[in-house]
């Protein structure tokens, strides 16, 4: 089976191990990932102003692409699939948007939001299956991981259907599939400093460590997330305290997949 | 701009509100906030735009939707906070991140995610 894919600029670079890893594991369930022709930067950031069009339509044209080309739109970094997910409501509901895309765009047939926007955990568990995975296992992890999730991929929740916005289990319920031991712990949602580490580093060094802390404290080995960002805050920050992964190395590790 | 542009910039129903708080209670950058969440909401409805304008907290709001994600009534504070943000920095010469402040900041591992995103928050 092929399925369209947004890879993004930081996945074709500085987190291209998250890309390569991605695919490999899809691979091994038949799964192709082909990306979609060319693609734009999707802006990393949902503009909430209702004037701002021009910064949406990237996010229109990768939709439009792949509602001709199997009518879902795969995504791996949560800032693509926040802004994709949330553009396509727009484009779903909001008829400002909507005609001023369209028109921007010269689409014909009109884009309204057809495409459907799905993460590659929601892939794993929805299309692949956890049972299948858990099957597939060579090397159990045998060790506590923490499942952390961030804000992208959960909020606004009305909007992203993820998971239960305040206690989210995908995760988990992957580590427990690859034979490791989800941690408890209370941060699992917070927010590790996003962009503004650029502008104040001890801002987002603050709240980077008081989720790694927070994980250590319940017993962490390891600290797991699927976001570029998240992953290089959390790294800069506490890398010296917890291991921080993407969540596709632990999959490379249990299915026994070489790098 | 009057008070209706902002709303209509806001987009979001602050008449709505009913002051309970959860929104800066909830915040992860509450701390670090001289005007909080709950307070861009309710300042917007009483039209006390100037003071709005002029806060710090435009800078220190993380966009993480906590705020927006805990508010009973369906206000999204955040978006009132990016409304006053983009209003300032729409202002020639006004932007809060400029090209020659990233150099010293990056390092090798910096994601394209991470630009993208100040650049797009901090400027216009
Ligand atoms: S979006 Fe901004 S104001 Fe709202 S909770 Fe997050 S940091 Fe606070
Ligand atoms: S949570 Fe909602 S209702 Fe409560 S103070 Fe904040 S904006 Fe107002």
């Amino acid at each position: 089976m092929q399925i369209c894919y947004y890879p993004g600029c930081t996945l074709k670079s500085k987190a291209v191990d998250l890309d390569i890893q991605a695919r490999k594991i899809a691979e091994k369930f038949g799964i192709e990932m082909v990306d979609i022709d060319k693609w734009q930067c999707c802006g990393a950031e949902y503009p909430t102003a209702p004037n701002e069009t021009a910064t949406k339509l990237s996010a229109v044209r990768a939709l439009n692409y792949a509602k001709s080309h199997g009518g879902k739109l795969l995504t791996l970094c949560s800032a693509c699939h926040n802004v994709l997910k949330r553009v396509n409501e727009d484009m779903r509901t909001n008829e400002k948007t909507i005609m001023k895309a369209n028109i921007y765009l010269e689409l014909n047939p009109e884009y309204r939001g057809e495409t459907e926007v799905i993460h590659y955990l929601e892939m794993l568990k929805n299309i692949v299956g956890f049972d299948k995975i858990k099957s597939m296992v060579v090397k159990p992890l045998n060790r506590k991981v923490a499942a952390y999730y961030g804000c992208l991929l959960l909020r606004p929740s009305n909007v992203m259907k993820f998971d239960n916005p305040e206690n989210p289990t995908i995760l988990e319920d992957l580590i427990v599939a690859l034979g490791g031991t989800p941690v408890k712990y209370s941060h699992k949602n917070e927010c590790c400093g996003a962009y503004v580490s650029i502008k104040s580093p001890d801002l987002a060094k603050k709240k980077s460590q008081s989720i790694t802390d927070d994980a250590k404290a319940f017993g962490a080995d390891e600290l797991i997330t699927a976001c570029p960002l998240c992953y290089y805050n959390l790294k800069k920050n506490c890398g010296e305290n917890l291991k921080i992964s993407y969540f596709t190395a632990l999959m490379m590790e249990a299915l026994g997949i070489d790098g | 701009m009057d008070k209706n542009d902002f709303l209509e910039l806001a987009n979001t129903d602050v008449k709505k509100c009913m002051k309970c708080g959860k929104c800066s209670a909830r915040c992860p950058s509450f701390d670090e906030m001289d005007i909080k969440p709950h307070q861009f909401v309710s300042y917007l409805a009483e039209g006390k735009i100037d003071k709005l304008l002029v806060s710090k907290s435009i800078w220190t709001c993380l966009s993480c939707l906590a705020c927006v994600e805990r508010c009973p009534r369906g206000v999204a504070p955040q978006s009132v906070i990016e409304a006053i943000r983009d209003t300032v920095t729409r202002k020639a010469g006004a932007n809060g991140l400029s090209a020659e402040d990233i150099p010293p900041i990056l390092d090798d591992d910096v994601p394209q995610q991470l630009l993208v995103a100040a650049y797009r928050k901090y400027n216009k």
